[in-house]
C-alpha cells in the first residue's frame, strides 16, 4: 500500500515537473547566418556587356571588389520592382558608410521601353547610385539565360506587362554568386547578409 | 482487486504523462533541412521522354523544425530547380524565418509556379500534440526509404 502511494507520488511529481524540464530543454537551434538562400559551391557570376543607365558600358567585372545586388525587372512594373528597389535603397541607407562598397545593378526585361535614360530616371527615384542595364532583346535574353531568370510578356488591353523572376542575387567582391534573396525580405535581412559579405 | 486497480492507475498515470510530454516536450527535428535532389541522369531521362517530377509543386515546412529548403543538383547539366538555376554539383539552401505562403516562379513545373507553405512553430501545447500526431501519421504513410 505504502509502495503504491510512493509510485503514485513519483509519477505525479514527474508529470508536474515535465513542463519545467521541457522549457529548460527548449534551447533554440542557432539560426543560419545567411537569410538569403546560399549556393554551395558558389559559381562565378557570368559576365555580360550591356548599356548602363549611367551612360557607361555595364558589365559585372566593372564592379569587382564590390558586393553586387543584381535584380531583374522593368521601369513600368507597378507590383514587384518598386518594392524590391525601395527595400534595396533602405538596406543601403541602413548600412551607412559601408554602402559605398555595395552596388545595385538592375537589368531590364523590357528593352522596348527601358532605354538608358528612362531606366536611370526610374532608378534614381530610389537611390542615385543604382545602375540599370539594357540592351537588345537578344543580349538581354542571353543574360537571363545565364542567370536563370524568367520573363514573360503579358499583353494587356492598353499595352503589356511582364511576369518575371523577382529575387535578387548577392554577388561577392570576387564576382561569385553567393546567395539569392527571394522577394519580400526586409531591408534588415539584406543588411545582415551584406555585412557578412562585406566582412570577407 | 487491489493489484488490478494499481495497474489501471499506473496505466492512467502513464497515459497522462505521455499526453503532458507530447504537449510540453520541445519538438526536435534531426535536421531542419528538407532536401530535394536531382539525381544524375535526370536530364537524359527527360530527353528520352520520361516524365519526372522531382520537386513537388507544393512544399510544406515548419518554422524551427524543418524550415530550410535544400535543393541539390547531382545531374551533369545545369537545371532550373525551384526558383533558381543550379550548376551540376551545386546545392542551394534557402532558410525561412516567417510563417507564410511563398510563391516562386518555377519553370520545372507545368504550372510554372512552386508554392512553399511555412507553418509556424508549434508553440502551444495543443499545437505540439497536433504536430506530433501529424508527424506520426506522416511517418506511417511515408514510403520506405524517403526521409
Amino acid at each position: 500500500m505504502r509502495q503504491a502511494r510512493r509510485i503514485t507520488r513519483a509519477v505525479a511529481l514527474l508529470v508536474a515537473a515535465l513542463p519545467l524540464l521541457c522549457a529548460w530543454a527548449a534551447a533554440a537551434a542557432p539560426a543560419p547566418a545567411f537569410r538569403a538562400g546560399r549556393f554551395d559551391p558558389p559559381r562565378q557570376a557570368p559576365d555580360f556587356t550591356l548599356q548602363g543607365s549611367d551612360g557607361r558600358e555595364l558589365s559585372m567585372s566593372r564592379f569587382r571588389g564590390k558586393v553586387v545586388l543584381l535584380a531583374f525587372g522593368y521601369s513600368s512594373c507597378t507590383a514587384v520592382c518598386p518594392i524590391t528597389l525601395a527595400t534595396l535603397a533602405a538596406a543601403r541607407r541602413e548600412l551607412g558608410p559601408a554602402a559605398a562598397d555595395v552596388q545595385v545593378v538592375y537589368v531590364t526585361v523590357d528593352p522596348e521601353r527601358d532605354v538608358p535614360a528612362r531606366l536611370g530616371a526610374f532608378l534614381h527615384n530610389f537611390d542615385s547610385s543604382f545602375i540599370g542595364g539594357t540592351g537588345t532583346p537578344q543580349q538581354l535574353a542571353a543574360v537571363r539565360k545565364d542567370y536563370g531568370i524568367s520573363a514573360q510578356k503579358i499583353p494587356l488591353r492598353d499595352g503589356y506587362s511582364y511576369s518575371h523572376s523577382s529575387f535578387t542575387y548577392l554577388i561577392d567582391r570576387g564576382g561569385r554568386i553567393r546567395a539569392l534573396m527571394p522577394y519580400g525580405h526586409s531591408p534588415g535581412d539584406y543588411v545582415n547578409d551584406l555585412q557578412l559579405l562585406l566582412k570577407e | 482487486m487491489r493489484a488490478r486497480s494499481a495497474v489501471l492507475s499506473t496505466a492512467a498515470a502513464l497515459g497522462c504523462a505521455a499526453l503532458v510530454w507530447s504537449a510540453f516536450a520541445p519538438i526536435h527535428s534531426a535536421s531542419r533541412n528538407q532536401v530535394f535532389v536531382i539525381p544524375k541522369g535526370t536530364w537524359a531521362r527527360r530527353m528520352s521522354g520520361e516524365k519526372l517530377e522531382i520537386l513537388p509543386d507544393h512544399i510544406r515546412l515548419t518554422l524551427g523544425l524543418r524550415d530550410i529548403l535544400v535543393l541539390r543538383n547531382r545531374d551533369e547539366v545545369p537545371q532550373i530547380f525551384g526558383p533558381t538555376l543550379m550548376m551540376p554539383g551545386q546545392s542551394f539552401e534557402l532558410p525561412f524565418a516567417q510563417a507564410s505562403e511563398y510563391q516562386f516562379v518555377c519553370t520545372a513545373h507545368a504550372s510554372g509556379q512552386m508554392t512553399i507553405v511555412v507553418d509556424p512553430y508549434p508553440a502551444s501545447p495543443w499545437a505540439r500534440i497536433r504536430w506530433r500526431a501529424h508527424a506520426l501519421l506522416d511517418r506511417l504513410h511515408e514510403p520506405a526509404g524517403q526521409s
